[in-house]
């Protein structure tokens, strides 16, 4: 994955210069209400994140994003065309105009966000580099794997961020460099090393290809910060604002208690943030051009934050990864949504 | 004299000269050497046979739906099965599949008319083929007219998507190389320069930075109201490496046919096309055959290359469905099965040129 970083940043320089050039349709909503479809820029496969189903429909947590703003624009969450992109076209992609919301498990960092002519409108996941290890061996935390052999795919930051933290706890280890993720997990299977490390999306999805998947544990220690979010063009603020409070829209409906399966007997509660949110107290979708049901679109043909990640990368999936650091902030984490009114 | 009218009957031939037996013997175990080599031979295909088999057949998990189906101990060929259709045709709407299979039964009709010699009106066919069947295709398949719904070409994919490629790829590269192929040898030096620059550009370049060239710089150069589909920007891509390529196979061809026979045809009064078309090019394309089928092949593999710029061709697809959170690690079915569609394609093309060369006579055994 982080190897192709580098080539992307490489595209991305040369498409720098013309970055300007592409803001030319500043009218993305107009655009797309005329489409009937939101162009959603998706990967070419990760798991839990965007991948095609048995029934070839699009499935993933970044995919939510595109299907919440389907539904808050045209109520419709189904009213996606799907284009799938490497690391490094994405950007381009997404400046040519030829996708309007790019979910594409894209990390924020300050490079993109700034010289790119792109912003990122929020974060779906909190990714970070984590850990593997056998339950036989007893670690519980990151700090324990003094002197471990590690299993680690080469020419990726996950490389660096490794040597970085271990120097900076004065700890020793062992690198045993693969070349690609299958190889990384066939040498931990094969007991080359006691501990895989990689983003902790990937080690959920990892650990799934092991035979005995019950017998690896994945630490929750984080050492890298990798969030992860949906990303839209410079130069359209009332599309970035409808992208960006789709997602947010998803997150006050986990705090509040709403659900895909409630909405609509929510409609009637007494909650005023809850009659704020599905639009029967205020129309709050007009700063946006959305009709006053906008959330209430979303959160019924979608579902709120807790039911994607579930459904998608919790414990609902087969990648069981828990929610952690992507857990509201009233439960410890740090997903928080600004209030609507 | 005794005179007798009946002919012996033929003798059968001594018992250890003919039968498995003694070609065992002729062939397989004349000699220690020879011996040695055969049984070590039946051991290591002993020892590469029983485990494959082993795996893809006795312990291999056929039925079910999903990954609880499957053992993991042999193939879990549920994993291919489950995802069948999309193999074939990408991400296309299941309800529009039918579109789909008239397009390939069309295609796989136009194919063994060619290949069938009995089959008559060969000439319209090659015409309908050509000109009418790829109209029919582009409106059964994208849809938009005669109330069929659109199908955007983001969904297209699988084995159709690995055909489509293929088959437009070969049909444009053959006429495109065989003028560049001419034009290479002209005497005008404008055109001959043209040929030769086109021809040295295309070929000293990979493909897979044409397709990256075509999918990610070019929207950035075109104005954004034009949107070049990218399945477009791919084929002709891959149409015009494949036509530099096709266009010096046919030049080694037509560099085979003595000068004399063009020569004499000019002395006959026939025309610049007249030569090329009646004396010329029958005699070299004959000759080429191997190499353009090669070509062809290996086009036919290179399709896969689309997979980085977003498209799911077969092999594209079988990746996408790996990384179904659903279906993680079962990569080596999936590739099993996309090699095993390839080589089916490849193999059948091969014979088909063996058989065409002997048909045609074109070693000019005499």
């Amino acid at each position: 994955m982080f190897n192709k970083k580098h080539l992307a940043l490489l595209a991305s320089a040369g498409s720098l210069s013309l970055a300007g050039m592409a803001t030319a349709q500043a009218d993305t909503l107009e655009d797309t209400i005329e489409r009937g479809a939101v162009q959603c820029g998706v990967s070419d496969g990760l798991p839990g994140f965007s991948a095609p189903d048995d029934d070839g429909n699009w499935q993933g947590i970044d995919v939510d994003v595109c299907r919440a703003v389907a539904a808050a624009v045209l109520g419709d969450s189904e009213a996606v065309n799907y284009i799938s992109l490497n690391a490094v076209e994405r950007f381009t992609a997404l400046q040519s105009g030829e996708v309007d919301v790019l979910s594409r498990n894209t990390t924020w960092t300050t490079t993109r966000d700034t010289t790119l002519g792109l912003n990122f409108t929020g974060v779906t996941f909190y990714d970070g580099q984590g850990f593997m290890v056998s339950r036989d061996l007893g670690i519980t935390g990151a700090d324990e794997l003094d002197g471990a052999s590690i299993c680690i795919q080469s020419g990726t930051t996950t490389e660096l961020n490794l040597a970085d933290y271990f120097r900076a706890n004065d700890m020793e280890f062992n690198p045993i460099v693969f070349d690609t993720s299958e190889q990384t997990v066939g040498g931990y299977q094969a007991g080359r090393c006691d501990v895989l490390t990689s983003d902790t999306s990937q080690l959920a999805a990892l650990r799934i290809q092991l035979d005995d998947p019950s017998a690896s544990m994945i630490l929750s220690d984080v050492i890298s910060k990798e969030p992860l979010g949906p990303v839209v063009r410079q130069g359209d603020d009332l599309w970035f604002n409808i992208v960006k409070w789709s997602l947010f829209a998803m997150i006050n409906a986990e705090e509040y208690g709403v659900t895909s399966e409630n909405a609509e007997e929510m409609l009637n509660s007494e909650d005023p943030n809850i009659a704020r949110l599905l639009g029967q107290d205020g129309n709050y979708g007009e700063g946006m051009n959305l009709e006053a049901d906008w959330a209430y679109n979303i959160i019924s043909q979608v579902g709120n934050y807790a039911e994607s990640f579930d459904r998608n990368v919790g414990m609902g999936s087969p990648l069981e990864i828990e929610r952690g650091v992507n857990a509201l902030w009233t439960d410890g984490g740090f997903q928080y949504a600004p209030p609507i009114r | 004299m005794i005179h007798n009218k009946e002919t012996i009957p033929q003798r059968p031939a001594p018992k250890g000269t003919i039968g498995p037996v003694a070609w065992l013997r002729g062939n397989l175990f004349n000699g220690p050497i020879n011996s040695i080599f055969t049984l070590l031979g039946l051991y290591v295909l002993y020892l590469l046979v029983v485990p494959t088999v082993q795996w893809a057949f006795i312990d291999a998990n056929w039925v079910g739906d999903s990954r609880e189906d499957c053992t993991r101990v042999g193939a879990c060929w549920v994993f291919v099965n489950a995802r069948f259709s999309q193999f074939m045709y990408g991400l296309y709407p299941s309800e529009e599949y039918w579109r789909a299979n008239i397009v390939f039964a069309m295609f796989a009709g136009i194919i063994a008319w060619m290949v069938i010699p009995r089959l008559p009106f060969k000439r319209w066919m090659t015409l309908f083929a050509l000109l009418i069947f790829p109209v029919i295709a582009y409106v059964l398949l994208h849809g938009g007219y005669f109330d069929l719904p659109r199908v955007s070409t983001h969904r297209w994919g699988g084995l159709m998507l690995t055909l489509l490629l293929a088959s437009v790829g070969m049909i444009g590269a053959l006429p495109i190389g065989i003028v560049l192929a001419l034009g290479r040898r002209s005497n005008m030096p404008i055109v001959k320069t043209f040929c030769v620059i086109f021809i040295e550009f295309w070929r000293g370049v990979p493909l897979i930075t044409i397709l990256f060239m075509a999918s990610v710089m070019l929207p950035l150069f075109l104005p954004s109201e034009l949107n070049v589909d990218r399945l477009i920007r791919a084929l002709i891509g891959l149409t015009l490496f494949q036509s530099a390529y096709m266009a010096e196979v046919i030049r080694g061809g037509l560099q085979a046919i003595p000068k004399g026979q063009d020569e004499a045809a000019a002395a006959l009064g026939m025309t610049y096309w007249k030569r090329m078309g009646l004396i010329v090019m029958p005699q070299a394309l004959k000759m080429m055959i191997p190499g353009i089928v090669n070509t062809f092949i290996s086009l036919f593999k290179d399709t896969t290359l689309v997979m980085i710029i977003g498209l799911f061709d077969l092999l594209g697809i079988v990746q996408a469905a790996l990384s179904d959170s659903r279906w993680l690690g079962f990569s080596v079915e999936g590739y099993v099965f996309a090699a095993f569609v390839f080589w089916i394609f490849c193999f059948s093309m091969s014979r088909y040129s063996q058989y065409l060369e002997r048909k045609l006579n074109t070693g000019h055994k005499h």
